[in-house]
């Protein structure tokens, strides 16, 4: 299997700077998502390491060789495209056969492989239908069958889950998920969906503005989010200004223990599930809106003098009643800048 | 339908089914006739004869492998333009587009003569290589009407497979790219198949055009070259034998259908790619392919200017320096012309022709569009066929059905004014058509819904609708026949009058002439026809961004 390792990447488009020095290492079979927003270059450095775009600087490691001067026909990254680009003049047989005809595998191993990887997708006996006349979930598999047929070393995925629909797209992700383990393949996958992000990848390294924010497992980003922005791309509300000093930090939410190394301007961030009812509480407001998500309601509180804040709803709550809360110490996460 | 709707629908069928009936389906009844029947009975014996004699298989092979090459020719020449179009972001692209399609739309007789400009005896090309010590005379050559095709057909490769290739999805190159397919592998087996149907359809396209190729023929080839379509005129104009000339028609109506059900058959495709809606498929040139860039641009641009720029500059070109003799000339009647009118007059007739003709093509397309929008389904499929069957016959066919067709009661149109306007209104309304049509079927009933919901009744419905939104593309349309009607040769050069010619009958006439006067004449005149076109077809541009015919 394969490690990959990107060196200080950099590249502009013009005079716009879209990679500024970009690190990452995938470890060898594990899968990371690639999360960010829409432009913020994540597409761009995946085509980066497929070959398909040179870098102005920085380097490109596959088990430890440096690659960066290879072309992408050579380099034996699997690719699964956004909109799948399959190829619309081949039928599906052909297609995933494609790159085992370019590796000059035989006629019959050929059709057994393509057989084979077709089940693995769950599309078994798809070889002869056209591209046109698959549904838009039955083409991502077929992408994908495409990429892997050639058993690569390195999978990367850009946007793979992006034209589906939301109950597809679950199933899908974890389909990937078994599949990626039971082949051990290392993957990339390019999204800018958190819930996709971490139900896809080990790992998430978050970009933004041309440059990695963060690494870490799903979990610690959603909790720990490394800067107001990655707390905002995935999905955080509760986010204000504070001021930090000798161990503690003041907010519009309320003063809270912050940690020794936190000094200056930094940026709190509440859980939801942080905020509890308490009759003494510093906070009162009234619910000015409902969210339901799942099986739970969100309430946005809005109050004098500081930011609305995103919390659990009480199953009696109504637009417009009044709360008084109290935020819980424990639910603050301190943030840089 | 409701009763009344159906009513409408018939009502709007009743002039283009009558127009067509008497100036289409005659004339080619007549023709089918002439060539088959003898004595008041079917004989295929003096089809035999013609179709079986040398000169008619010479002529034949002779059309076929001229307009084979000319195709090849101009799909090599033309698909790195192609590429550039669909693929290059650059500045100037729209106009470097735009700029392609003028030898497109130019009278086949001003190609011919701006040709016999750049190859003629002063010509440059015969001055420069014979500078260089190898003069190359092109004249009378068949090289010389396959350059000229290639020309005239550049912008129909370059612009419909560029269409093509910017809609290609770039991400299914970069997929055959990851999967270990070099450039030209991912060229071979992943850009050209996805390009093949509109390469084929394009191509069954310009072979159709060189196939039936006339006026550039007729001023090129010179006496010893001929394609079927000159054959025509010959056998009908200086042997008096229609009888041939109508079995040749019927060769070339055979040759014309089974090129374009080749052409339907390419259409007819595996499912396409589905790009991202608003997705570009473009991007700068990086690298080498700057080179082949600016190599194509260049190249196109000379391949375009040098022509049109050497016309232009003969006419003005006399033997004793630059200056108007020529076009003075063009107010006389010359000495040994047999012009019975001075030459200017040509263009007071065009402009009088092309303005009966445009009128005529837009009331006959119009209500056939109409007609044709209205109906569904199987019966709107043979109906517009049979609306377009025109287009798959050659002008010189109509010419002469017109010719044998309309010179006897109850028909005795030949000195009818009319006759002209019709036969190039019977060439013009297919493209009307396929203008207004689209148009038609492109309002969403959604809009004529909105409409009924806010009180406006069906008529006002299609007063305020309907009709507002078509008025670009009609003005398009008919802006669009009015070109075709002033550069139409091949059917005109049948039935106008001596005393009343076109400006392109009006050329023809003067190169049939000897002396350098007359060639400078035709010169003059082609420029003054240039000059009128390309006006048109500006205006036509300002119309915004309505296609023409597929184009």
């Amino acid at each position: 299997m394969a490690t990959l390792a990107v060196r200080s990447i950099e590249k502009s488009f013009g005079a716009e700077p879209v990679l500024r020095g970009v690190d990452l290492d995938v470890a060898d079979g594990s899968t990371v998502s690639l999360l960010g927003p829409s432009g913020s270059g994540k597409s761009t450095l995946l085509r980066i390491v497929a070959g398909l775009e040179t870098a102005d600087a920085g380097a490109v490691l596959i088990d430890g060789a440096d690659v960066t001067r290879v072309s992408a026909h050579r380099r034996g990254v699997g690719v699964v495209f956004q909109d799948q680009a399959l190829f619309p003049h081949l039928d599906v047989g052909a297609n995933v056969a494609f790159g085992l005809r370019m590796a000059g595998v035989e006629r019959g191993p050929r059709r057994e492989r393509v057989a084979q990887t077709l089940e693995l997708v769950g599309l078994a006996g798809y070889e002869h239908r056209d591209p046109s006349t698959l549904s838009g979930g039955e083409a991502q598999r077929v992408a994908l069958a495409r990429a892997l047929a050639p058993r690569p070393q390195l999978v990367l995925l850009d946007e793979p889950l992006a034209a589906l629909d939301q109950l597809l797209r679950e199933r899908l992700l974890l389909e990937l998920r078994s599949i990626f383990d039971d082949l051990g393949v290392t993957v990339v996958a390019v999204t800018h969906d958190p819930t996709e992000a971490g139900a896809l990848g080990q790992r998430i390294a978050v970009l933004l503005d041309g440059r990695i924010a963060q690494v870490a497992e799903p979990g610690e980003v959603l909790a720990h989010p490394a800067s107001a922005a990655v707390a905002g791309l995935v999905g955080h509300r509760n986010v204000a200004e504070g001021v930090a000093g000798d161990g503690v930090v003041r907010s519009a939410w309320g003063c809270f223990p912050a940690p020794s190394s936190a000094a200056g301007p930094v940026h709190v961030l509440v859980q939801p599930d942080g905020v509890a009812l308490d009759p003494d509480g510093p906070l009162t407001g009234r619910v000015t809106g409902l969210i339901f998500r799942g099986g739970s309601a969100f309430a946005v509180v809005e109050g004098g003098g500081w930011p609305p804040l995103d919390v659990r709803a009480r199953r009696e709550w109504r637009i417009g009643d009044e709360v008084v809360m109290r935020v819980d110490p424990a639910a603050v996460h301190v943030m840089d800048g | 339908m409701s009763h009344r709707a159906r009513a409408v629908t018939l009502a709007a069928f009743v002039v283009p089914v009558a127009f067509l009936a008497v100036f289409f389906a005659v004339p080619a009844a007549t023709l089918v006739a002439t060539g088959l029947r003898e004595g008041g009975r079917w004989d295929t014996g003096a089809v035999l004869d013609v179709l079986g004699s040398a000169s008619t298989r010479r002529v034949a092979w002779f059309t076929l492998w001229q307009a084979v090459v000319s195709t090849l020719a101009t799909v090599v020449l033309a698909l790195p333009a192609a590429w550039v179009l669909g693929r290059i972001q650059m500045r100037g692209r729209a106009l470097f587009s735009a700029a392609l399609v003028v030898p497109f739309v130019l009278p086949t007789v001003v190609v011919g003569t701006a040709f016999l400009a750049v190859l003629g005896p002063d010509g440059p090309l015969v001055r420069l290589t014979g500078a260089l010590g190898a003069e190359v005379d092109l004249r009378r050559t068949a090289t010389a009407v396959i350059v000229a095709h290639v020309f005239f057909n550049y912008a129909v490769i370059a612009r419909t497979v560029g269409a093509a290739w910017a809609a290609i999805d770039p991400d299914t190159e970069d997929a055959a790219r990851t999967l270990g397919a070099s450039r030209w592998e991912t060229f071979r087996s992943v850009t050209l198949p996805q390009l093949r149907p509109s390469l084929a359809g394009a191509a069954a396209i310009v072979f159709l055009f060189t196939f039936t190729s006339f006026g550039v023929v007729k001023i090129l080839g010179g006496p010893r070259i001929a394609t079927i379509e000159v054959e025509i005129h010959r056998r009908t104009t200086e042997l008096l034998d229609l009888r041939a000339a109508s079995v040749l028609s019927l060769l070339q109506l055979a040759a014309v259908i089974a090129a374009l059900s080749l052409y339907r058959r390419a259409g007819r495709r595996r499912g396409t790619g589905r790009l991202r809606a608003g997705r570009s498929t473009s991007r700068p040139a990086v690298g080498a392919e700057r080179f082949l860039v600016w190599g194509t641009v260049a190249s196109a641009l000379v391949l375009l200017a040098v022509p049109v720029a050497t016309l232009v500059w003969r006419s003005f070109d006399n033997a004793g320096g630059p200056g108007l003799r020529y076009y003075r000339a063009l107010g006389t009647v010359g000495r040994g012309s047999v012009a019975f009118v001075p030459p200017i007059e040509a263009v007071r007739n065009s402009l009088l022709f092309g303005a009966a003709a445009a009128t005529t093509a837009l009331v006959v397309g119009s209500l056939a569009a109409v007609g044709l929008h209205r109906l569904r389904g199987r019966t709107r499929g043979v109906a517009d066929s049979s609306l377009m069957l025109p287009l798959g016959v050659s002008a010189v066919t109509v010419g002469l059905g017109f010719l044998i067709a309309l010179d006897e009661p109850p028909l005795d149109l030949r000195t009818s004014p009319i006759l002209i306007p019709a036969a190039q209104a019977i060439i013009a309304i297919p493209f009307v058509i396929r203008t207004l049509l689209p148009a038609l079927d492109a309002i969403p009933d959604r809009m004529r819904d909105a409409a009924a919901s806010l009180g406006a009744p069906p008529r006002r419905v299609w007063l305020e609708i309907d009709l507002r939104l078509l008025r670009r593309p009609a003005l398009v349309a008919t802006g669009f026949a009015f070109a075709i009607s002033l550069g139409e040769f091949g059917a005109t050069v049948f039935i106008a009058r001596a005393d009343a010619p076109t400006v392109p009958v009006a050329i023809f006439r003067a190169l049939s002439q000897p002396g350098a006067l007359n060639v400078g004449q035709a010169m003059a005149l082609s420029t003054i026809l240039l000059t009128m076109t390309t006006l048109v077809m500006l205006v036509v541009d300002r119309m915004g961004d309505a296609r023409v015919g597929g184009f």
